[in-house]
């Protein structure tokens, strides 16, 4: 599919003709350096903006407008309702989508909540948390929703990185808990290798796909290449760079 | 303490190599004072009503000494006799009906403000032309003062109430108006996305986002919308007077000016300000605390 959108003064191809398959329980990564429209994919796929050239399926339906079956994570710590407690915040989530009401919701939400550590905080607000449990919240409040994909766009990006770390391992141990599949964009290589275990990469100006290569976390070496996945990654997406760059040394 | 040992010396200075060594931290209950409750003192000084108390103690001082050396109640009564006047109006209820009067009649003219300003509000968020429409108007009104009004008023709607609402709705409406549609215009892109994810929609979508995410600049208007009415409340009263009915606070004022007795007028003007003060002190403060403080949405 091809994404189009306008800004003031321009109509912006974001990515070109990208085609991909996302299969249950997949930890699908979105690869790319930025300007290679990865964010604007996801936002497709969450239904706000509309292809001007081929379509998206979920299920074989096409994605009409966004959807609570397609559950956003952002990387803004203003994604939480300030106004809501966390519980307050993931009940909403259950009863504004019509998924579920009155005490399922408040044990749906209590569920989740513990699963992501913060049953002590169910009562705060969220402005009282740091910024690694709003995203926490975040993400128990997608998962409450049990929807057919998570979309995670760079959710850990504006974390510091310790609570990074510990964040993506905790992501993935909720993941072996339920096996729920996500869509995750980063443009951080070692974040992809760890968390996917299926990683599309992109090139920018307009984004197309570079290609699609399996991981298992580990980062393991390749046996033909004789190298590291994460070099193999760095040397697919900024092979051109480095072309560039040493045009302008030896020019 | 540190010290820093800088020397001024450049070029191929290389850092001193030092040992390196381990410490073991003390537990924090063998350090003392880490944590201490404040004194009385303290804690009685931090609160600002008691310091605001304070204040307001020193200029009723002040005011009592200058009135009782210069001694001419026309002019300036003393602070005792003032509030021996405002005891006496509420005892004989005389002021006290004159102020349900105007606190009624604000009432009225709030509420229908702010029924106007949310239907405004409601069409610039529909449409681009509604947008332009309240642009225009709002810039073109806001800075029109209510009481300007106040002849025109008197020619389309007589001497009554109804003059006295139209003014109020007018003072009330622009800046409630404008106060909610920047407050919409301002909420962050995520907090719109995310209502729209979980399937919010139209009224719903407004209802349970924007409004909450705006709250605090809707808050605002409320506030300034409400001491724009009392202002020009005050001022229509004492211009229309008695014509509407039993007549407000502002034609309380008025009406002892006429008989001289300017201790009531100066309990008629403490009363304005008490009012003011109490509505908010008490009305927007405490909501203020249970909502926009609450959430950390203002500091």
């Amino acid at each position: 599919m091809t994404l189009q959108y306008r800004t003031e003064k321009h109509l912006i191809t974001a990515t070109y003709r990208v085609s991909f398959d996302v299969f249950g329980a997949d930890r699908f990564v979105l690869l790319g350096p930025s300007g290679c429209g990865k964010s604007t994919l996801l936002k497709a796929v969450g239904g706000y903006m509309a292809p001007t050239e081929g379509d998206m399926r979920l299920k074989s339906q096409p994605i009409r407008g966004p959807g609570p079956d397609r559950v956003f994570v952002f990387q803004e710590f203003d994604q939480l309702l300030p106004w809501k407690t966390v519980k307050q915040n993931v009940v909403f989530a259950l009863e504004a989508s019509g998924k579920m009401k009155g005490a399922a919701a408040e044990e749906q939400a209590l569920r989740y909540i513990e699963k992501v550590n913060l049953a002590k905080f169910a009562n705060s607000y969220p402005h009282t948390l740091s910024g690694g449990m709003k995203q926490r919240v975040a993400i128990a409040r997608a998962l409450a929703m049990e929807p057919d994909v998570l979309l995670m766009d760079e959710p850990f990006a504006a974390l510091d990185a310790l609570t990074r770390r510990k964040m993506q391992d905790e992501l993935l141990q909720l993941w072996s808990d339920t096996r729920f599949t996500v869509l995750f964009v980063t443009h951080s290589i070692p974040e992809a290798v760890l968390i996917g275990n299926r990683i599309l990469l992109l090139s920018p100006h307009p984004g197309q796909v570079k290609g699609e290569l399996n991981s298992d976390g580990s980062d393991p070496v390749d046996p033909t290449s004789g190298q590291k996945l994460s070099d193999r990654i760095h040397d697919m997406l900024f092979a051109d760079r480095v072309e560039e760059e040493e045009v302008v040394r030896h020019g | 303490m540190a010290d820093i040992h800088a020397r001024p010396a450049r070029g191929t200075l290389t850092p001193a190599l030092r040992p390196e060594y381990l410490r073991n931290v003390v537990a924090s209950g063998d350090i003392g004072v880490v944590q201490r409750p404040l004194t009385l003192w303290q804690r009685l000084v931090n609160q600002s009503w008691l310091r605001k108390i304070f204040i307001l103690a020193v200029i009723a001082a002040a005011w009592q000494l200058y009135a009782a050396q210069l001694n001419n109640p026309l002019l300036v009564p003393t602070f005792t006799a003032t509030i021996e006047a405002l005891r006496n109006a509420i005892a004989s209820g005389d002021l006290l009906t004159k102020v349900v009067n105007s606190v009624v009649l604000l009432l009225k003219g709030y509420a229908i403000g702010l029924g106007l300003a949310m239907v405004f509000t409601a069409l610039a968020m529909m449409s681009r032309l509604g947008n332009d429409l309240l642009d225009t108007l709002t810039s073109a009104f806001n800075p029109l003062p209510a009481i300007a009004l106040l002849p025109l008023a008197l020619i389309w709607f007589g001497l009554g109430d109804l003059s006295i609402i139209f003014v109020l709705v007018h003072s009330v409406l622009w800046a409630v108006a404008l106060n909610t549609h920047s407050g919409f215009r301002s909420v962050s892109n995520t907090l719109r996305m995310v209502g729209r994810n979980y399937g919010l929609r139209g009224p719903r979508f407004i209802a349970q986002i924007l409004i909450p995410a705006a709250f605090p600049s809707i808050l605002t208007g409320l506030k300034i919308g409400w001491a724009f009415a009392w202002r020009t409340l005050i001022a229509a009263e004492l211009v229309f007077g008695v014509s509407s009915g039993a007549g407000g606070l502002g034609w309380y004022i008025y009406e002892n000016k006429n008989m001289l007795d300017i201790p009531a007028v100066f309990a008629g003007l403490l009363t304005v300000i008490l009012i003011g003060l109490v509505v908010e002190n008490l009305i927007f403060r405490n909501i203020e605390a249970m909502t926009v403080r609450r959430w950390g949405m203002q500091s």
